[in-house]
C-alpha cells in the first residue's frame, strides 16, 4: 500500500467552498454561547482546557526555574508551595480530566456512534458552564492568593492553613458535577444512541476508552466532592471532621482522597489509550492485532482502577496484609496496561506503517509509558515505595504517566484529528521538529528526577542540597525545550487554522466511523444517513467502499 | 423535556428509556455522595461505640420518627401520582404531587424544629456547647457533627426534590407531561423515593440502635 499524501487528496468541487458545516451554520457569538451541538461544546472545551494548559504550564515553568539555585531563584516558600498546588490543580482538574473526554470526547462520540447528538445536548451545555464556574472559582482562589496544601488537600493541615482553601476545594467541588454530567450523559449516549449496524463490538476503540472513562467518572467523582466538601467545612467552621480531638481520623481523608483520585488517574489514561487505539491501526493501514483484547482490557483497568487506592498510603499507616493486597491489585493494573501496548506494536507488524505528527507521539508515548508504567510497579512494591515515597521518583514516574501518556496523547489527539474539526491540514514539517521537540524536551525534564529522587530528594521542597544542583539545572533547561515546543505547536497550528490546505473527508486514509462523514462535519453530522456496512478496522477493502 | 421526540432521538420510547437511564446512573451518583459519609460514619462508629451510643441516647428520637413516617407517606403519594398519570387521571395526579411537595415540607419543618431544639440544649456542630460539659467525648461529639452534615445533606436533598416536584406540577397541570409521555414525572418520583431511601438508613443510625453499653 502506498503512503498517503494529505496534500493531494481530491476535494469534491461541488463539496469545497459553499457546504454548510457545523461551523459557518452561524457566527454570532449567541450561537456559539448557546449551543447544543455536541461538536461546538467539543471545541469550545478544547479551547478553554488550552487555556488552562497554559495556565498550569507557566506554574510549572515558574517551580522549574525557581529551582535553578539550591536555595530557589524566584520566590519564598509560601509563594512556592502556593505556586506547586496551583499547578497540580489547574492540571488535574481544569487541563487533564476534561482534555480529552470532554473535548474529543464530545466532538467525535456522537461521529463515532452514528447519533446525530449525545442523548442530553442541553445538559451537555450545562457541565460545559458548571465547568468554567468551577475554573472561575479556582481563578478567584488564585487571586485571593492560591491554596497552599498541594493538590491533595491532606488533613489535618488543610484544615488550618492560612491560604484560599476554601474557594478553592468549592471551584473542584462545582467541576465535579461538571464531570459527573459529561459521564452520565456519555453512558447514556453509548447505551441508547448507536446507529443502525454499530454494534457494541463495532464501536471505534475510543469510544470504547470513553466509555470507560466515563463509568470511572461518574462513580469516583462524587466520593471526592463529599471528601472536599468536608475539607472546605472543617477549614471554614472548623467542625473537625478529620480531627482525633474530636473523634476523628486524618488517615481515613486519605483514603476518601484517593478512593477517587486514583481512578481519576484511569480518567487520564483511558482516553489517551484510546486515541492511539485509533492513531495506530490508521497509520499502519492495519485493523488492531486484536480488538477484544484493546475493548476488554479498557474495562479491566476501569474496575480494576478502583482497588488500588491504597499503594498512595504506604507509609500512612496500614497493615502488611492491605498493603500486599493493594500492590498485587495495583501491579494487574499494568497487566491490563500491557495488553494495550502489546497489541498496538503487534498492530503496527506487517502494516503499512506511515510516520506522521500522530504516529510520532505514539512511538514517544510508547516509549515514556512503558517507562512510566514500569517504574509504577516498581513504587507499587511496598518495600520499593518506603524508600521512594515523597522523593523526586514518585514526581518522575506520575509525569512520565500524565504527561508523557496522556499529554503526548492529546497532542496526538489534536493534531489526527484537526483536519475533521477545522477542515484544514496543518503542516507536518513543523508537527514533526515539535514532536521531537516535546519528546527531548520531555526526557530532559523529567529523566534526571528519577536520579534526583532515588538519590533522596523529596518532593514539594523549595531549597535543596547543592549536590542536586546539577541535575535540576538539566530537568530546568528540558522544561524550558518542553515549554518552547509547545508555544510553536500553539503557533504553527493557529496558522494552519486559517491557511492550512483543505483536507477531504478522509485525509488519513482511515476506515473509522467518525471519517466517512465530511470535514468539518454537516451540523447534524452526517449529510445523509451513514450505513455502516464495514468494519471501523477493515482496511481488507479501499477507502472508496466506506461510502456504499 | 415535552412531549414530542427531540429531533436527536429516533422514538419516543428510546427517549425515555434513555431518560431512565440516565436518572438511574444519576442516582448511583448520588448514593455514592452519601457514601462517602457513611464511610466516616461506620469507621468512627468502630473507633468510639461508647460516644456513638451516647450521642444516639440523646438524640430527638420521636420527631426523627415522625418525620420518617411522613416520607414514607409522601413516597407512596407520589407512586400513586405515576400510577394516576398513567391512568390518564391528570387531576388525581395533580393533586397527589401536591400532597407530596406538601409532606416534603412538612418533613422540613419538623427538621427545622428538631435542629432548633439540639441549639436549645447547646448542642451545635464541631463540637460545640453547653451539652459537651456533661458529654464530653470525642466520639460524641463526632456523634452529632456526622448527624448535622449527614441530615443536613439529606434536607438539601429534600428541598431539591420538593423543587422539582414543584416544576413537574407545573406541567402536569399544564397538560405539558401526560399519560402519553408520563416519564418526566416517573423519574422525578425515582429521584423522590431516594430521598426517602436514604433517610431510611439514617435514621436508625442516628435514632434508634445505641448499640451495646450507654
Amino acid at each position: 500500500m502506498t503512503t498517503i499524501d494529505a496534500g493531494v487528496v481530491p476535494v469534491p468541487r461541488e463539496l469545497a467552498p459553499r457546504r454548510e458545516t457545523y461551523l459557518n451554520v452561524a457566527h454570532t457569538v449567541k450561537s456559539w454561547a448557546l449551543t447544543t451541538d455536541h461538536k461546538r461544546i467539543g471545541v469550545l472545551y478544547l479551547v478553554t482546557t488550552v487555556l488552562m494548559l497554559a495556565l498550569g504550564g507557566s506554574f510549572a515553568l515558574l517551580l522549574r526555574t525557581h529551582l535553578l539555585t539550591p536555595a530557589g531563584a524566584l520566590m519564598d516558600s509560601y509563594a512556592y508551595n502556593r505556586t506547586f498546588t496551583m499547578h497540580g490543580i489547574v492540571m488535574v482538574w481544569l487541563f487533564m480530566i476534561p482534555s480529552i473526554p470532554a473535548a474529543f470526547g464530545n466532538f467525535l462520540l456522537p461521529i463515532m456512534i452514528g447519533a446525530k447528538d449525545v442523548a442530553f445536548p442541553r445538559l451537555n451545555l450545562l457541565s460545559y458552564y458548571i465547568y468554567l464556574v468551577g475554573a472561575l472559582w479556582v481563578i478567584i482562589a488564585l487571586w485571593m492568593g492560591g491554596c497552599d496544601t498541594g493538590w491533595t488537600f491532606y488533613t489535618p493541615y488543610s484544615a488550618h492553613s492560612p491560604s484560599a482553601v476554601v474557594p478553592t476545594v468549592f471551584g473542584i467541588f462545582i467541576l465535579g458535577w461538571s464531570t459527573i454530567a459529561t459521564g452520565v450523559n456519555f453512558i447514556v449516549t453509548v447505551h441508547t444512541m448507536r446507529a443502525r449496524g454499530v454494534t457494541w463490538f463495532r464501536m471505534p476503540l475510543f469510544v470504547w476508552a470513553i466509555y470507560g472513562t466515563s463509568v470511572i467518572q461518574t462513580l469516583a467523582t462524587p466520593v471526592l466532592a463529599i471528601s472536599l466538601c468536608i475539607v472546605g467545612i472543617d477549614n471554614w467552621f472548623d467542625w473537625g471532621l478529620f480531627d482525633p480531638a474530636r473523634g476523628g481520623d486524618p488517615v481515613l481523608y486519605q483514603h476518601l482522597f484517593w478512593f477517587y483520585s486514583h481512578p481519576a488517574v484511569y480518567i487520564m489514561i483511558l482516553p489517551a489509550m484510546g486515541v492511539f487505539s485509533e492513531v495506530v491501526p490508521t497509520f499502519s493501514h492495519k485493523n488492531p492485532a486484536s480488538y477484544n483484547a484493546i475493548a476488554y482490557s479498557t474495562l479491566g483497568i476501569a474496575f480494576v482502577g478502583f482497588a488500588t487506592w491504597g499503594h498512595h498510603m504506604f507509609v500512612a499507616g496500614m497493615s502488611l496484609f492491605d498493603a500486599a493486597a493493594f500492590g498485587v491489585l495495583s501491579m494487574l493494573v499494568a497487566i491490563f496496561s500491557a495488553i494495550k501496548v502489546f497489541t498496538w506494536v503487534l498492530t503496527m507488524r506487517r502494516g503499512s506503517v506511515v510516520i506522521r505528527t500522530p504516529m510520532i507521539y505514539f512511538l514517544a508515548f510508547l516509549f515514556l509509558f512503558v517507562f512510566g508504567g514500569m517504574t509504577g510497579v516498581a513504587t507499587a512494591t511496598e518495600s520499593l515505595d518506603v524508600h521512594w515515597h515523597d522523593t523526586y521518583f514518585v514526581v518522575a514516574h506520575f509525569h512520565f504517566i500524565m504527561v508523557g501518556g496522556t499529554l503526548t496523547a492529546w497532542l496526538a489527539a489534536l493534531h489526527y484529528w484537526f483536519p475533521k474539526i477545522t477542515g484544514r491540514m496543518y503542516s507536518e514539517r513543523w508537527g514533526t521538529v515539535a514532536a521531537t521537540l516535546v519528546f527531548a524536551g520531555f526526557f530532559i525534564t523529567f529523566f534526571p528526577q528519577f536520579l534526583l529522587g532515588n538519590g533522596g530528594m523529596p518532593r514539594r521542597y523549595a531549597t535543596y542540597a547543592s549536590a542536586y544542583q546539577p541535575l535540576h539545572v538539566i530537568s530546568t533547561v528540558g522544561s524550558w525545550i518542553l515549554g518552547a515546543s509547545m508555544l510553536m505547536t500553539l503557533g504553527y497550528l493557529l496558522v494552519a487554522l486559517f491557511t492550512g490546505e483543505r483536507a477531504g473527508n478522509n485525509p488519513w486514509d482511515s476506515r473509522s466511523y467518525e471519517w466517512y462523514t465530511p470535514s468539518p462535519p454537516p451540523k447534524h453530522n452526517f449529510e445523509k444517513e451513514p450505513r455502516f456496512e464495514l468494519d471501523p478496522y477493515d482496511y481488507t477493502v479501499p477507502a472508496e467502499r466506506m461510502h456504499g | 423535556m415535552a412531549e414530542q421526540v427531540a429531533g436527536h432521538f429516533e422514538s419516543l420510547p428510546r427517549q425515555a428509556h434513555a431518560a431512565r437511564l440516565g436518572m438511574w446512573i444519576f442516582l448511583g451518583t448520588e448514593v455514592l455522595l452519601f457514601a462517602g459519609l457513611f464511610v466516616l460514619y461506620a469507621a468512627y462508629r468502630t473507633e468510639h461505640p461508647h460516644g456513638f451510643a451516647v450521642g444516639v441516647e440523646n438524640n430527638t428520637v420521636v420527631w426523627g420518627s415522625v418525620n420518617t413516617g411522613v416520607l414514607l407517606v409522601s413516597s407512596y403519594t407520589i407512586a400513586l401520582a405515576v400510577h394516576e398519570l398513567r391512568r390518564g387521571k391528570q387531576r388525581a395526579c395533580a393533586l397527589l404531587v401536591a400532597t407530596t411537595i406538601f409532606l416534603g415540607m412538612c418533613f422540613l419543618a419538623i427538621k427545622t424544629g428538631e435542629y432548633l431544639e439540639h441549639f436549645r440544649v447547646g448542642l451545635y456542630p464541631g463540637g460545640v456547647g453547653t451539652f459537651y460539659r456533661d458529654h464530653g467525648e470525642a466520639g460524641t461529639k463526632m456523634f452529632f457533627t456526622l448527624y448535622f452534615c449527614m441530615t443536613g445533606l439529606h434536607a438539601i436533598h429534600v428541598v431539591v426534590g420538593t423543587a422539582v416536584l414543584a416544576f413537574l406540577l407545573t406541567k402536569v397541570l399544564r397538560r405539558q407531561i401526560s399519560e402519553r409521555a408520563p416519564h418526566p414525572l416517573a423519574i422525578g418520583a425515582i429521584y423522590w423515593h431516594l430521598v426517602d431511601v436514604i433517610w431510611i438508613f439514617l435514621w436508625p443510625l442516628f435514632y434508634l440502635i445505641p448499640g451495646g453499653n450507654p
